[in-house]
This record gives structure tokens, sequence and C-alpha cells, in this order.
């Protein structure tokens, strides 16, 4: 078991390597093979890790491997080291499936691009990065991991490096996130400080011992933690740089948005369960700021043109209920919305990939229309995407997972109505924004004749994601309807348990709201977006759509309050200031030096006089001193 | 003796370089090579010597120089300075190989002063005496002086002046204060003597330590260079030629940590702990506005000096720490910065040189005529902004952890520093091989000359990244000892107005013990 569970993120290294040195000579076909098939193998693995966690898991709750003993110098010693639990293990098997396919996939969505190789190389560094997060017992060999997606965002974000917006997306992301490693590294060192390890397990269980709950070193440290989670899952107000991240690859925004990078903070806070517990004014922020999220991001996805950006916008909306959940103490319904929403949303943007290719790389919406004759695969699935996304009753994955968030952001101990009533709103403005782009672009009448015809490995991953984002949440019921949680007892191995202390009775109710809700939704964009689709696309142009368009104006508000600053300080400043005091006194020696030149001017009767006036000044002094 | 050995064999090196380049450029070429390589042999031998109990020196020699006046030739090794011989000797054969094709005249006497300068620098890091310590640390001036002088480019004149004028008053302020140290240690033992050993523990009034340490304190701050004593440094690393270049960022700036940690603590621990907020502010100020002129500068050369600026500050800060894991990390922070640095400073040249410019305005989209060297730079850049996995993260994680412990606001400012640099690496890579190329030229990838020196140098870089304890391991008992000495110093010494510092230490070493 210790040398799989090191295997599953040697394989993507392996493939990172390869492609690396030798990918150059290779022919497409070896290196689109070796970067899907080094995933692949991590895959199997985990499914093999998977299958033998289960078996025996009455007797071992979780696994340790040590591949080797990375820093030791006085107390400080870290391991290269790995841990394998029901946390872990999910998150390893989504990064591994959905990333697998993902890669499958970009195969026939690459084909045609001139850096294929450098495409998977990065692309296989990205899992092994994610992987390493996860799977890492120990702070610092996660923050490795951490930095590691950091950097492949920023590599495929810019992926086309030729256009220059696309470098600027990648750096802002990069900086991004950076500002939220600063402060987790911050963390990282306090809890150094004060616990003397850096492994995450002995930190917990420390932190319980010594930490007073609300103590101002643990809410001091949860926040530093919940900062570097909010950069990276790009929650308010650190959301900006997940919008501009549509410059990548359409795969590259599948991955980094279903199963790698901004799920990471999602990953962060619940591996750190141990550490928010003991501060629960920060718990209550990350409720709010995931609930307050939700809701500006929805708005947003409802406002735009884009079909990524609409994604984008979705995505961070959905990462808003995964925080709620985490901040009202739902880890698992957290972890199972993470789940779902992999298989989803991965689904939408591959599927968005398809209208792309298939629309020559035409991004606007309203420049499409009518394509569901025309891509039947495409549409279905889609639509199956899009029902999952609005969590439709009944019928689709999303409705298990985000349905138990909005009770629970109600029900639990530390949930509020007015949560409640944000995660409401955010479920009518997702089913909105997710039937508006399923309308806008299938139905009506075709805008553009479709130049490119989907192929099995784009087809295959869509109907495999399409069938888990319907059946996937069979997994966890609600009360209401059948006592059968097998993933919440599952993640209970690790995380604790969650019991709501509102009476039971009333989730039915509240259920059916947010069930009738999602169906008025659906008619509303049928009304909208069918019948008056010329109006909402004259809506578009609005100022109000616009400002919501723009992301609510944080960019413009960072500008001029950061970007600008610094930018000017460093232009007027380019010669370094301190510089002129070395020309200065350089300049005033050489001024001394011309000056006393001067007085050696070879003649006899300036050096008397001057001597003769020297000796009167010197006799006067000492006589009247 | 082996170490005088290692001193000798460079000299003899520089002048055989010398006669016979007046033959044959490429027989001095190679004679520089052999003597290098031969130095890091014998240095790689000195890892196997086991380190005798109760000390930290791997190998003590001391003879009689000029007993008359109490100057020996005392050299010793410890953890510390073979690692530092060993980035010496490695970035000597660099130099040498770099400078194959770019110098083209005086072949014979580039390589004189190229050794000699190499010579300087061993004895700096080897000596035990200060008479001796400082004719090395001049030794090293004068062919460096010579180098940018002849070879360098653009306006080199006024770089020279620069560089001269500021090393030297830096220089003659030091020597001023280890005389004063000698006559003060002589006229209370009636030992006249330049050995450090002896000099430790010398004590005298609170003030006066202060002032002969503040004398050394100029020369290495020059040297290092903290701001504002920083501005002879973008001059000068621009108008060297690269080989000169990478003596003076890799190496020279080295030998003022060294000299932080060899001298200032043993000799004046008072006076060291009551300085240490206001080292560790002047290492935020240089990390901080070093980053920041990086930012703004469109020469590539340039940017890279800031930039290192910048990361002499994580070392001023971890040398003020005083404690075990920021010593190592300033001790791993030398070795990562210097290969990082000479790293991207071949890059440059190697750009410069294909493209006749270092102007990053007339860059960009290179990417696409180079891959490799697009590769090369993407992994450089990543180091010097600290991604975990490569050398400098170690190092500066070290740094910030130890730093943290002694002064918690500190390190919670210079943690920033980690934004600051990801910002102007970020910007520089864009500039050179990301957006529209904008050359006409043909351009070629690197040679293969080219890519086994960076090959080289990206395999040490990463091997401490994720293996460092086998650099940890050799730097641990010498900076256990040296930390040791400032403790048994400092509980000498009752000076009030440090206890708290010499108290927080103290918790962290029993830590430690635990």
């Amino acid at each position: 078991m210790q040398t799989i569970i090191a295997l599953i993120p040697a394989f993507p290294l392996l493939g990172f390597f390869i492609l690396a040195f030798f990918g150059k000579k290779m022919s497409k076909t070896v290196s689109g093979t070796i970067g899907a098939g080094s995933i692949g193998i991590a895959m199997l693995l985990a499914f093999w890790a998977g299958y033998q966690y289960l078996h025996n898991l009455s007797d071992v709750k979780s696994y340790s491997a040590v591949a080797w003993h990375w820093i030791s110098s006085g107390n400080l010693n870290v391991d290269i080291s790995f841990r394998l639990d029901a946390l872990s293990l999910i998150f390893t098997l989504v990064i591994t499936f959905v990333g697998f396919l993902i890669h499958v996939y970009s195969n026939e969505y690459m084909a045609d691009d001139v850096d294929f190789n450098r495409f998977f190389t990065y692309m296989n560094l990205f899992v092994t990065s994610m992987l390493l997060l996860v799977l890492a017992d120990n702070y610092l060999l996660m923050y490795l991991g951490w930095e590691g997606v950091g950097l492949c965002s920023y590599l495929l974000i810019g992926f086309w490096y030729k256009d220059p917006a696309n470098g600027y997306a990648g750096r802002k992301a990069f900086i991004y996130t950076r500002t939220g490693d600063v402060a987790l590294m911050l963390g990282i060192i306090i809890l150094f400080v004060h616990f003397g390890t850096l492994n995450i397990q002995s930190v917990a269980h420390l932190a319980g011992g010594k930490w007073a709950i609300g103590s101002s070193i643990a809410v001091i440290t949860a926040f530093l933690l919940f900062v570097g989670a909010i950069s990276k899952s790009a929650q308010m107000p650190m959301q900006p740089w997940l919008i501009d991240a549509m410059a990548g690859p359409t795969p590259v925004s599948a991955l980094l948005h279903s199963s790698t990078m901004v799920t990471a903070g999602v990953y962060l806070i619940a591996r750190n369960h141990a550490l928010f517990a003991l501060a629960p004014s920060i718990m209550t922020l990350v409720a709010i700021v995931g609930a307050v999220t939700l809701v500006v991001s929805g708005f947003s996805g409802l406002a735009h043109h884009d079909i990524k950006k609409i994604l984008a916008y979705s995505t961070v909306s959905q990462i808003g209920y995964m925080f709620l959940a985490l901040g009202v103490g739902a880890w698992s319904a957290a972890i199972f919305h993470f789940m779902v929403q992999a298989f989803f949303k991965a689904l939408l943007f591959l599927g968005a990939g398809a209208l792309i290719l298939a629309m020559n790389q035409e991004h606007n919406i309203f420049k499409m229309g009518g394509l569901r004759k025309k891509m039947p695969v495409v549409f279905y699935t889609y639509v199956a995407g899009a029902a999952s996304l609005s969590a439709v009753p009944l019928i689709t994955a999303g409705f298990y997972s985000k349905d138990a968030i909005i009770w629970y952001s109600y029900a639990s101990p530390t949930g509020s109505f007015w949560l409640w009533i944000l995660a409401i709103v955010g479920a009518l403005l997702t089913t909105l924004y997710s039937f508006r782009m399923v309308f806008i672009t299938f139905y009506g009448k075709m805008n553009t004749e479709p130049v490119y015809k989907p192929k099995n490995l784009i087809k295959v991953p869509l109907i495999i994601l399409a069938f888990l984002s319907i059946f996937g949440g069979l997994v966890d019921f609600p009360d209401t309807l059948a006592h059968f949680h097998p993933f919440t007892s599952f993640m209970n191995h690790t995380l604790p348990v969650f019991t709501p202390d509102k009476s039971a009775h009333l989730e039915g109710w509240f259920e059916l709201i947010s069930a009738a809700v999602v169906l008025v939704g659906i008619y509303l964009s049928y009304v909208f977006f069918v019948q008056k689709r010329d109006a909402a696309e004259a809506f578009t142009e609005t100022k109000l759509n616009k400002f919501f368009e723009n992301g609510w104006g944080f960019d413009t508000v960072y500008d001029v309050l950061i970007v600008k600053p610094v930018e000017w300080f460093s232009k007027i400043d380019q010669r370094d200031f301190l510089d002129y005091i070395n020309v200065g006194i350089a300049r005033v020696s050489l001024r001394f030096s011309r000056l006393l030149s001067v007085t050696q001017n070879g003649k006899l009767r300036w050096y008397l006089m001057s001597l003769t006036v020297g000796i009167v000044l010197i006799l006067t002094y000492m006589i009247y001193k | 003796m082996i170490l005088t050995d290692l001193i000798l064999i460079l000299m003899a090196g520089a002048l055989l370089s010398w006669i016979v380049g007046k033959w044959s450029p490429v027989g001095a070429r190679i004679i520089s090579l052999l003597a290098l390589a031969v130095d890091l042999i014998l240095t790689l031998t000195l890892l196997n010597v086991p380190v005798p109990s109760g000390t930290q020196w791997i190998v003590n020699w001391k003879a009689e120089w000029i007993p008359a006046l109490g100057i020996s030739l005392h050299l010793a090794t410890d953890g510390i300075s073979v690692l530092l011989l060993l980035l010496t000797f490695f970035i000597g054969i660099i130099s040498v190989v770099i400078s194959w094709k770019e110098i083209q005249k005086k072949v014979g006497f580039f390589h004189f002063n190229l050794l000699m300068a190499l010579a300087g620098v061993t004895g700096v890091f080897l000596s035990l005496d200060l008479f001796l310590f400082y004719f090395f640390w001049e030794l090293m001036l004068i062919p460096m002086y010579f180098m940018i002088g002849i070879w360098g480019s653009g306006e080199k004149t006024k770089a020279v002046y620069k560089f001269f004028i500021f090393t030297q008053i830096g220089s003659f302020l030091m020597l001023v204060s280890i005389l004063t140290l000698y006559f003060i240690h002589g006229s209370q033992t009636g030992v006249y003597t330049f050995d450090v050993i002896q000099l430790t523990g010398t004590k005298a009034a609170a003030s006066t330590m202060f002032l002969i340490m503040s004398g050394f304190l100029a020369a290495f701050f020059v040297k290092l260079p903290i701001v504002p004593l920083h501005n002879w440094l973008p001059d000068t690393y621009t108008a060297a030629p690269t080989a000169g270049t990478l003596l003076l960022a890799a190496l020279l700036s080295k030998t003022a940590a060294y000299g932080l940690i060899r001298f200032i603590f043993p000799l004046f621990p008072a006076a060291a702990h009551a300085f240490a907020p206001a080292g560790m502010i002047l290492g935020i100020v240089a990390i901080f506005y070093g980053a920041k002129l990086a930012y703004a500068q469109t020469d590539l050369k340039r940017l890279i000096a800031y930039s290192s600026i910048s990361h002499m500050g994580f070392i001023l800060l971890g040398v003020f720490a005083f404690n075990q894991i920021a010593y190592q990390g300033v001790v791993i922070q030398m070795l990562a910065h210097g290969i990082t640095i000479a790293a991207l400073f071949i890059l440059a040249a190697v750009l410069s040189q294909r493209l006749q410019t270092r102007d990053l305005n007339q860059m960009g989209g290179l990417w696409e005529k180079a891959p490799m060297m697009g590769g090369i730079g993407l992994a450089f850049a990543m180091a010097s902004l600290g991604l975990p996995g490569l050398g400098n993260f170690i190092a500066e994680f070290f740094i910030l952890l130890g730093t943290f412990q002694a002064h918690t606001v500190m390190a919670v400012i210079a943690v920033f520093g980690l934004l600051a640099s990801a910002i102007y690496t970020l910007r520089m890579l864009q500039r050179i091989f990301f957006g529209k190329l904008k050359t006409e030229l043909r351009f070629k990838d690197l040679t293969v000359r080219d890519g086994f020196v960076f090959a080289s140098l990206l395999i040490l870089i990463v091997w401490m990244g994720v293996y460092p304890r086998s650099f940890l391991n050799i730097s641990a008992p010498a900076v256990k000892k040296t930390l040791s000495v400032h403790q048994d110093q400092m509980s000498e010494t009752a000076y009030n107005s440090v206890t708290t510092f010499s108290f927080s230490n103290q918790i962290f070493e029993t830590k430690n013990l635990r």
C-alpha cells in the first residue's frame, strides 16, 4: 500500500520529465499517449488504493508512506511523505479520474497545436502538483504542491504566449495566488513555532490541547490559512484572476475548475478542520465569504456573454457553496459538492470546448444558437451538465450535493436564516445563467454553421462525465428521501461528524422551496432566453449588465489602489534616487578640486598675498579669542 | 598542507596561464580549468574527513609568518566554508567555460586575473588571521579592477572607479578596526596577535566595541551590499565581462556574508546583538528596495543585479537572527543564490550576445525561437522567486522561520518579499520569452556548451531543493558550534540591553536539545 501511494504522484511526474526532456523529438501520438497514459496509470493506482482502503477500512483508517527524508535541522524534520485517508482518497480519485478524461480529450482538442508536447508537459506537472498537495502529510510538502499548481496554472493560462494579454492573465493568476501563498507560509511558520512539527496530523492533535477555542493565536493562524484558501479558490475579494484565467486552452480551464487549483482552498480548510474549529469567528467568515461570493458571481455569470467566463463565474459561485458548507461545519457536504462539481464542471468546460472548436474559436454565446440538431452529443451532455449545475431535483447529482448545503446553511448550529436566503438566491441565479447558456447556445436560429464535428476522443469523455453528473449523487440522500449516507459515513472516517440542530421535519419544506426555485428558474430562463431572446441580447448592452459583466468593478479598484501606485513609484525611481547622493558627492568634490586648482596658478604675488592674509587672519583670531 | 595547496594551486595556475597565454590562449584556458578542477577535487576529499569532536574545524592549520608582529598563517575550514569553497571552484570552472568564446583579447592575462581573484576568495574563506584575511580581501579587489577595466563594456571606467572607491572606503575602515582590536588586545594581555581565535573574547567598553564592529560592518555591507551602499553594484555588474559578473555576484557578495558569520559575532557578540534589529531592518529594506528597482529596469543585466540585492537582504535578515535554522538557511541561500544568479547572468550574456542588446524592450517572444533557453530561463526564474522544490525555497523558508523566532515582526514583513520577487521575475520572463517576437535576427537556441553549463547548474539547484540534507548535514556542526560560541560570549559579557535576545535564543537551543 505504501508503495502504491507514493507511485500515484510519481507517474505523472515521470510523464512530465519524459515530455520535458525528450518530448521535442516525439510525434504527437507518442507524447499525447505518454501525457494521458501517465495520468491513466495514476488513476488505476488510485482506484487500487481506494479498493484496498475500503477493504481494510475496519482496521486501518489511514496510511502513511515516506519517500525520503527531506529536511532536518535542529528540531525541524520534514519528510517527503504521504498520507492516504478518506479525504485525500476522494480528492486523489477525482483528480486522477477527471484529469485522465481531460487528458484524453486534449489529445483531440489540441491536435493541431504546434506546442502539443509543451501542453502535456505542463498538464502532467499540474496533476503531479495537485496530487502532492492532497497527499502530503506535512505542511511543507503541501506548500510545494500548492505553489506547484500556481506555477502550472500560470504556465497554462499563458500557454498561447504570443498574445501579451494571455501572459498578463497568467501573471495575474500567479500574483493573486502568491499573495495567498504568503499568508499560508506565515501560517505554516506559526504552526511550526508553536508545535515544533509540520506534520498535519500532529499539529491538529496538539492544537486542540494547546490552543483555547477562540484564542487570538488560533484565530490569526486560521485567518492566514483562510487567506491562502480564498486566493487559490478565487473567493471574494480574491476572485478576479479566475475570470482572466479563461485565456488558457479550454481543457486547462476544465482541469483548473473541476479537480485542481480552485478546489485546493476547499481541501486546505477541510484538511485543517481541527484548526478552524478553534476559531469560530473565522468559520463564520468562511461561511459569509462563501455565501456572498456565490451571489455576487452569480450575477456576473448571468450578465456575461462569453461562454467560458459564464462557466468561470459559475465555478466561483459553486466553490462559494463549498465554502458556505465548510463555514457552517458541514465538512463532508462540502467534499460531496466538490466531487459532483468536478464531474459537471469538467463536462461543461469540455462541452464548451467542443462548441468553441465548432464555432471557430468564437466564445460569444449570442453568436451561437440553434446548435442542438447539429451537435446532438454535445447538446445532450451539456444539458445534463447544466441541469446538474442547477441542481434539478431528484434526477441530477447536483441536487443531492447542493441541496444538502442549502439546508445545512440554515440547519447547522452555526447556520442562519440569512445564509440560507443567500444560498437560495444563488440557486435561482445558477439556474438562470445555466439555462440561459443552454437556451441561447442550442436553441433559436442558427447564427454560425459549425465547422467541426467532435470525434470519439471528445465524445466519450463527455458521455462518461454526463453519466456521473446525473448519477454520481446517488451516494448520499437527504433524510427526507432515504436514510442512505454512504458518502457521509465514509468521509466521517476522517472529517468530524456534522449534526444539524434544526428539527428534521423542516427539512422537507426547505427542500421543496429550493426545488421549486430551480423549476421556476428554468421556466423563467425559457421565457427570457427562448421566447424573448432579442430582449435578452439587448439587455447585455445596459450599464447594469456591464457592471456585473465586469465583475462588479473589482479589477478597477485594485488597479487604482495597488497596481497604479506601484507602477508609478517604480517608474519615477527607475534610476534609483540614492544614486544621486553619490553623483552629488562626486560633483561637489569635482567642484572643490577645480576651486582649489584655481589657487594653484603659479603666480608668486598671489601666493604671497594669500600667505599674508592667512597670517593676519590667524593672528587676529589668536589675539581676540 | 591541503589548505595552502588550494590557494597556491590557484596562484601557480594564474601565473602559468599568463605565461602560456602568450603563445596559446587555449593552453591558458585549459590550465585554469585544471587548476580549478584539482582544487574542487581536493575540497571534495575534505568532506570525508571526520570533524574532530568538540570543534567545528575540519582542518585547522597554523604556521608563523611574522612572529614579531603576531601575524600567522592561520588557515582553517569548517562545514560552512567548505561548502563555499566548493561553490567557489564550481563557479570558477563555469566562468572559464563561458569565457571560452567571449574573451579573445589578452586571454592569458584574463585568466591570471580570474584565478588570482579566486585565490583571494579562497583565502578569505580560509583565513583565521585578521591580517591574512585583510590581505586576501584586498587580493580579490585588484584582479577584479583589471577584469572590468580591460574586458568590460559600456561605461566601464565610471563603473570601475565607483566599485573601487566604494569597496576601498569599506576596506580601509575595516583595516582601522582590525588594528584597533589588535592594539586593545595587545595592551590588555601583552600578546599582540591577529589570530581570530585568540582575539575572541577581547573586552572593551561597549561603545568602543561597537565602533570597532562598525568598521568591519562597513566593509561587509559595501560588498554584500546593503541599501544604501549598493550603488556601485548595478553599474559594476553591468559593465563587467560575464565571468567578472559571475565572480562578483556569486562569490564576492558571499565573502561579505561569510565575514558577518565568521568574524562579527565571535568577536563582538554583545555589540552584534545590540545591532541586530537595525541589521534586520537593513535586510528588509534591501529585500524590498532591490525588488522595486528590479521591477523598474529595462536593462536585463541591471534587473538581475537589483534582484541580487533583494536576495542578499534575506541573508542579512538571517545572519542577525542568531539561531540554527536561520544560519543554515543563510548557508543554503549563499549556495543557492550563487547558482541561480550565475545562471541568470549567463542567460543574460547568451541573450545579449545573440541579440546585440540587453534592452528588454527589444526582446519578446523568444520562446518560439529558443524553447530550450526558455525552459532554462523559466526554471531559474522560478528558483529566483523561491518556488518549492528548488534550493532557494529551502533557504528562504529557513531564514523566515529562524527570523520569526528571533523577531516576529521582521519575519512577517519579510515574507512579503516572496510576493515582490514573483512580480519582477514574471515581468522579466514575459519581456524576454513571451509576447510577440520582436527580433528579425536569426536566433540560435542554446549551444551544447551552454547546455552543459546550464544542466550542471540546474542539477545542483534541484538537488538543493529536493534533498537539502546533503548540504544541511555538512553545515550543521559548524553552525551549532558558531552559535554556541556566541552563547558563551554572551553569558560572559553581562550586557543588559541585549538579554532579551540571548533569552530567546536559549529557549530555542533547549528546544533543539529536546
